[in-house]
């Protein structure tokens, strides 16, 4: 019933939501007159994996067919677990030969709908593949396998004196993180996913097994041929499995400090934000809440916090030089009126400090309970910053719309979390269009549409708006090169 | 105050690692699986780092009884903070069958030895979940003792310990000198960080056998077999209430 009002509203070719609901009917279509090639592969599938690591049951594909996101469940035909990469080729191998889609799976705690199977096919749940391989603690630099977590990583890594500081939040697995070329709050001071890479094993869509930098290989810069790695860093899943990932670790900070500033503006936090990188203080994470989220935190956890913009710091160092850091910080909020800063030292202290930042999504959705979040993702130059801001709170203002603001302001990179009730199809249809000005205001600042969670389903049409016709005729070449039949992760960011 | 404390710390099989039993069924597989400090161990290495931060006591020594291999975790315990280590040498078949109450022996031994006025342990380790050995150790020395600690507050030479017992939180007070055994929300542990580990290699571990100290390794114990949890079999769906009494009524659940 939804679909039908949808497809009278007529917009389905510039709406990524509807655009998906119509999809999706397809995909179903295509799975009846697929039956008998899937049989077929299933039986193979079989052969490879065993009975246990195949699965065509209804609930288990569901799971399979939805991420974080708010794009409806799109479920694959078949899930397979292969538990090495030589189980992934042959399995691969299978699905070229059926010419069956080839949906790889980590986690599921992507917020583009990357997962969703749009044309059916075979979901590969890579978290059998759980292993730690080689972690050379001299060299800073470990190879996991995709099953591997983010925190379970760090939790092995944990007396070793390393960590791997890209945060994005969820607890993701690490090699889904370099699919979607994660980033996180404190890529203002240590990297994305992009500069974190040193090396990947890939299985592409006919099974040839690849290593981007040379197998094993991993040095810490390299001039060595076309840069592979970082190819296949954002491709979300389009051009091939990623099997293995060889990443770079850094020292777990020597001590940490947080603190906490409430400013009268958004323009005077985001130019303490510009002025505190000017000054070359080396800040680990500086997050940006605005007055609408800070109240919502004050409700949701009843905390006395002040209603106003804030920003969340920390800093990361020698003792010494955070008393330096932290100086300097303070200086500088104090010339833009920003007011009682706080700052902690001790891990329950600076929790505590920090609670309303770690607890802004559920803030956002207790705003107004039943409804869903969805969380916008754009990232512009720092200078462009308190611009993009000020004009997309007005936007939000005029619109009578729910967002607040939380953002890794360091990068330029804030989200908007956007709360609305799924099910109303004229906010849906107003949320779209305020994500829609929104990116094109980040557009014309010299930013992206999408910071850290990539393109997946949605933002199609805006990657072609951001990189131009001819650099997308060139993805798409790479594309058409590495994946002729369009068998990876169709649908997704082409 | 000027106090020595003594904090046990055990090597046990890393939290994470799924445990297989040995196929002869006489214990775990251990060969090749990755080991780290017992978690409550961990907060007990950070209570007694925190005391010597605020300046309440004035050295922190790490203990650990078994083979070469414990000298990591002792490392470890240094890196958070600890002064220096003991290394009670224990190994082979003696290793194996090392309990709490060899351990406690141990731990009274070197507390004389060392004058100490505080021991600090985990409240269990996370393979045997015997949560025996600090309450064993203050019994031999006839020291007070609080355990499952949450909160510990050391007020001239009087300790003050917040205890998490099943009806709620109990407050104890000990005099000194005493035992305490660290329960989940004692404190975080710190990381130990890449500059601190480096400090920790300069630090010293002495070994001793627990001959040494007057102690006699030998179980009372001993273990007959070791065996996985039965598999979970599968549930069976019925279609009506009376169907449901009557397959509890044919299993003997009601």
């Amino acid at each position: 019933m939804v679909l039908a009002f949808l497809r009278r509203i007529g917009s389905l070719h510039i709406n990524p939501v509807y655009r998906f609901a119509h999809e999706y009917s397809v995909g179903r279509r295509n799975y009846s007159a697929r039956g008998s090639t899937l049989e077929q592969a299933v039986a193979a599938f079989r052969s490879v994996v065993g009975e246990d690591g195949v699965s065509l049951g209804t609930a288990v594909r569901d799971q399979h067919g939805r991420d974080e996101s708010m794009h409806r469940c799109c479920p694959p035909d078949v899930v397979v677990w292969p538990c090495s990469v030589e189980e992934v080729s042959a399995l691969a191998k299978i699905c070229y030969q059926h010419q069956l889609p080839i949906i790889p799976f980590g986690t599921g705690t992507g917020l583009e709908g990357g997962v969703g199977a749009v044309k059916g096919g075979v979901c590969f749940n890579l978290g059998k593949m759980d292993c730690i391989l080689d972690l050379h603690q001299e060299d800073f630099d470990v190879t996991v396998e995709p099953g591997v977590t983010r925190k379970a990583l760090n939790a092995s890594l944990r007396d070793t004196g390393l960590w791997f500081p890209v945060d994005p939040g969820a607890d993701a697995s690490l090699c889904g993180m370099v699919a979607t070329s994660a980033s996180g709050t404190n890529a203002v001071r240590y990297g994305t996913m992009r500069e974190n890479v040193l090396n990947l094993e890939v299985v592409l869509a006919d099974g040839t097994v690849i290593h981007t930098a040379g197998r094993g290989r991993r040095p810490r810069k390299t001039s060595a041929g076309y840069n592979l790695t970082n190819l296949f860093v954002g491709s979300e899943g389009t051009l091939g499995l990623l099997t293995k990932a060889t990443l770079r670790l850094s020292g777990i900070p020597e001590a940490v400090v947080s603190a906490v500033c409430s400013f009268p503006s958004v323009q005077a936090a985001v130019d303490s934000t510009v002025q505190l990188l000017q000054a070359g203080v080396p800040i680990a994470r500086i997050e940006f809440l605005d007055d609408v989220m800070m109240d919502a935190c004050r409700c949701y956890s009843s905390l006395p916090y002040v209603v106003a913009p804030t920003l969340f710091l920390e800093f990361h160092g020698s003792k010494s030089s955070l008393e330096e850091q932290v100086t300097v910080a303070e200086d500088i909020t104090r010339g833009n009126a920003g007011s009682d800063f706080s700052w902690a030292r001790d891990a329950e202290t600076r929790e505590r400090l920090w609670k309303a930042r770690h607890d802004a999504w559920y803030a956002a959705l207790a705003l107004r309970p039943g409804c869903k979040a969805y969380s916008t993702d754009v990232c512009v130059p720092i200078s462009n910053l308190p611009q993009v801001v000020v004009e997309t709170k007005r936007d939000l203002m005029q619109n009578h719309l729910t967002g607040p603001i939380a953002g890794h302001v360091g990068d330029g990179n804030f989200h908007c979390l956007m709360v609305l009730d799924p099910n109303d199809a004229d906010e849906v249809q107003r949320v779209h269009q305020f994500t829609e000005r929104l990116a094109r205001r980040a557009l014309a600042l010299d930013g992206t549409c999408t910071g850290e969670h990539g393109i997946g389903l949605g933002k199609k049409a805006l990657l072609c708006e951001e990189v131009g016709p001819q650099t997308i005729k060139v993805m798409h070449s790479l594309k058409a090169a590495m994946d002729p039949a369009n068998l990876m992760n169709p649908g997704k960011v082409l | 105050m000027a106090a020595r404390v003594l904090v046990g710390v055990k090597r046990v099989i890393d939290y994470a690692v799924k445990v297989r039993v040995k196929p002869d069924n006489t214990g775990v597989v251990t060969d090749g699986v990755k080991h780290s400090m017992n978690p409550f161990c961990e907060i007990a290495v950070e209570e007694a780092v925190k005391l010597k931060e605020k300046q309440l006591v004035k050295e922190v020594v790490a203990v650990s009884c078994g083979p070469q291999q414990v000298q990591e975790t002792i490392r470890t315990a240094l890196a958070m903070g600890a002064d220096r280590g003991i290394h009670v040498e224990v190994s082979g078949k003696d290793y194996d069958a090392l309990g709490p109450l060899q351990v406690s022996k141990i731990m009274a031994a070197l507390a004389k030895k060392e004058e100490a006025n505080l021991i600090i342990l985990g409240k269990q380790a996370i393979d045997d979940d015997c949560n025996q050995t600090g309450q064993m150790t203050a019994a031999l020395l006839d020291w007070p003792q609080g355990t499952f600690a949450s909160e510990v507050v050391l007020e001239g030479d009087k300790l003050k310990v917040v205890r998490e017992v099943d009806g709620g939180l109990e407050t104890v007070k000990l005099d000194m000198p005493a035992v305490v055994t660290a329960d989940l929300r004692l404190n975080t542990p710190r990381y130990a960080t890449l500059p601190n580990i480096m400090k920790a290699k300069k630090k010293k571990i002495s070994v001793v056998k627990p001959g040494d100290l007057g102690v006699d390794v030998a179980s009372r114990l001993e273990v007959l077999r070791v065996e996985e949890p039965p598999q979970r079999k599968a549930g069976v769906k019925v279609e009506t209430v009376e169907d449901l009494v009557s397959k509890l009524k044919e299993g003997g659940r009601i």
